[in-house]
């Protein structure tokens, strides 16, 4: 841990996203109560907490994900770089373009491996083909895959392992190069070494990308992230740099569930 | 009797008694096929494939009704395939709000389930009358009409089992929904579309009440699609009810050959499903 990450969140990094005032519905269900949270930039931000607490919900506004879905309603200001997403004249696939993200379960599109990590590129670039091979293999040694599948890029991607799917999946996100990637239970249905290599990745990944990663797993959320976000029942309860919320959190519900006593 | 041997006894009187239903449904299709052969095999010579149905008391084969039934089914399921498959995509991926989705898939159900000389009435009353005579068109527009909802059906069962965490992960990485569907869900469901393609061909190719108001028959070959033209299931039809024995012999090897077209098409379907359907 390098000193400028013990300040307090407001005074070290530069903010990649605010959430203001934040709502969320889906019908009726209110999911999400006044969130306000700032996520800086090139650093790693965790959102714990207990099944249903809305982490998951909180994550996928940030490409605003639940607007495939007609139920599914957002309230509030979120500021990318300044610009509020949430505006209605937002271009959701520019939006997304610039917001990538991973999936709790991996999911290879019925294609190639080479196909899987060109098709997001091929929609916002038009690369040489050599440009392409590079990029591909540019994202596969990001994602700690290349050195497997290096041989067999031609093969179904969904051939491959569920740790490897998921790197694939990974691989694929950073491919068209976003400035933000949110990680969304990316390990959770992976074996310790798996898990254990995508989180060296993240590591390594927060060099260039602001990441969001939602974790159940509360030791993984103190091994990968800089900041930490406590959440329940919608609201969000603590949210601090990583250490301090582990360590000496200011709230008694966030120790309770750090400590294991509930959730 | 303590109560696991009565469970035991319960479950072997069911296994017993499904069994029997199960041999009593095969044993009549095994009769159907046995008589089939037996009558129809004896029928099966190049001659079959070479020669135009016959007048009453000479020789000939079925020629013209293979060819003819072969060009109306391929015709009917590329015209009715396309939109089919359309109308499938709509349902599935954009048919989850609105009334129009809904109003669609409950009067497909029942076009799915129409009797099939319906369909040739309606080509009759909407098509034959109006242009004044019988033609493969209008033969070809009643299979695609059968054909359609069966296609629509499988297309979109099979595109409702492609999970929507493949759809999400598409968009996320800023794909436009066309792309998704096309890129993505399509190519996922792939396999469960063209077999039920396969299965819809393999329904029209025994269809005789739609051709029997629409294509009607020809003695003679034609590829004049505007004019009448033979077919297998009407030419077995009329050679069937007719009192010459040689007649009967060529209806019952044209039987023989479109079961043996359907179970050739049965398989196919299968294989292909079986081999090509993807981990999700």
């Amino acid at each position: 841990m390098n000193a400028a990450v013990l300040q307090p969140a407001e005074q070290t990094a530069i903010q990649k996203i605010r959430v203001k005032n934040l709502n969320f519905f889906y019908g009726g269900f209110q999911a999400l109560k006044d969130i306000n949270l700032d996520i800086p930039e090139r650093k790693v931000t965790a959102f714990i907490g207990p099944s249903g607490c809305g982490k998951s919900t909180l994550l996928r506004t940030f490409n605003r994900m639940y607007a495939l879905y007609p139920k599914q309603e957002a309230k509030g200001e979120i500021f990318l770089d300044g610009e509020d997403i949430l505006s209605p004249r937002q271009d959701l696939n520019r939006l997304r373009a610039k917001v990538g993200m991973v999936f709790q379960k991996p999911t290879p599109f019925p294609m190639s491996i080479y196909d899987n990590i060109a098709f997001g590129v091929r929609l916002y670039e038009s690369l040489s083909p050599r440009e392409m091979d590079e990029r591909v293999e540019w994202a596969l040694r990001k994602a700690a895959l290349w050195d497997e599948v290096k041989g067999k890029l031609k093969q179904s991607g969904t051939s491959l392992s569920g740790g490897q799917q998921q790197r694939l999946c990974i691989a694929r996100g950073i491919a068209v190069k976003p400035e933000v990637l949110l990680l969304d239970e990316p390990a959770s249905a992976l074996d310790p070494i798996s898990t254990g290599r995508i989180e060296e990745l993240v590591h390594e990944l927060k060099n260039d990308y602001t990441i969001v990663i939602v974790t159940h797993n509360m030791q993984q959320a103190a091994r990968v992230s800089d900041y930490t976000a406590y959440m329940y029942l919608g609201e969000l309860v603590e949210f601090g740099v990583t250490d301090e919320v582990f360590i000496k959190p200011k709230k008694k519900e966030t120790e309770d569930y750090i400590t294991g006593r509930f959730g | 009797m303590s109560l696991y041997t009565r469970r035991l006894l319960i479950n072997h009187f069911n296994l017993t008694v499904s069994l029997l239903t199960m041999l009593f449904g095969l044993f009549w299709l095994g009769w159907i096929l046995v008589t089939l052969f037996d009558a129809g095999f004896g029928g099966l010579s190049p001659k079959l494939f070479l020669q135009m149905t016959p007048p009453p008391g000479s020789d000939g084969g079925l020629w013209n009704a293979i060819m003819g039934s072969l060009l109306m089914d391929a015709a009917g399921t590329l015209l009715g395939t396309p939109i089919g498959i359309m109308a499938g995509i709509y349902l599935a991926e954009f048919g989850s709000r609105g009334w129009l989705a809904p109003v669609t898939r409950f009067i497909n159900d029942i076009l799915l389930s129409a009797p099939s000389i319906v369909i040739g009435l309606f080509i009759y009353e909407a098509y034959v009358i109006r242009v004044g005579h019988f033609s493969a068109w209008a033969g070809t527009m009643a299979l695609a009409l059968i054909v359609i909802p069966v296609v629509i059906r499988t297309t979109e069962n099979m595109l409702r089992l492609v999970p929507d965490s493949l759809r999400e992960a598409a968009a996320a990485l800023g794909a436009p929904r066309w792309k998704v569907i096309t890129l993505v869900t399509v190519r996922a469901a792939k396999a469960g579309i063209i077999t039920g393609i396969l299965l819809a061909v393999a329904r029209i190719s025994g269809e005789t009440a739609p051709l029997l108001f629409t294509a009607l028959n020809n003695q003679f070959w034609t590829s004049n699609m505007n004019s009448p033209m033979a077919n297998l299931p009407v030419v077995i039809f009329q050679f069937a009810m007719s009192p010459y024995e040689d007649w009967h012999r060529l209806a019952w090897a044209g039987a023989l050959l479109i079961t043996l077209g359907v179970l050739l098409l049965n398989i196919l379907a299968r294989v292909f499903f079986r081999n090509r359907t993807a981990t999700y």
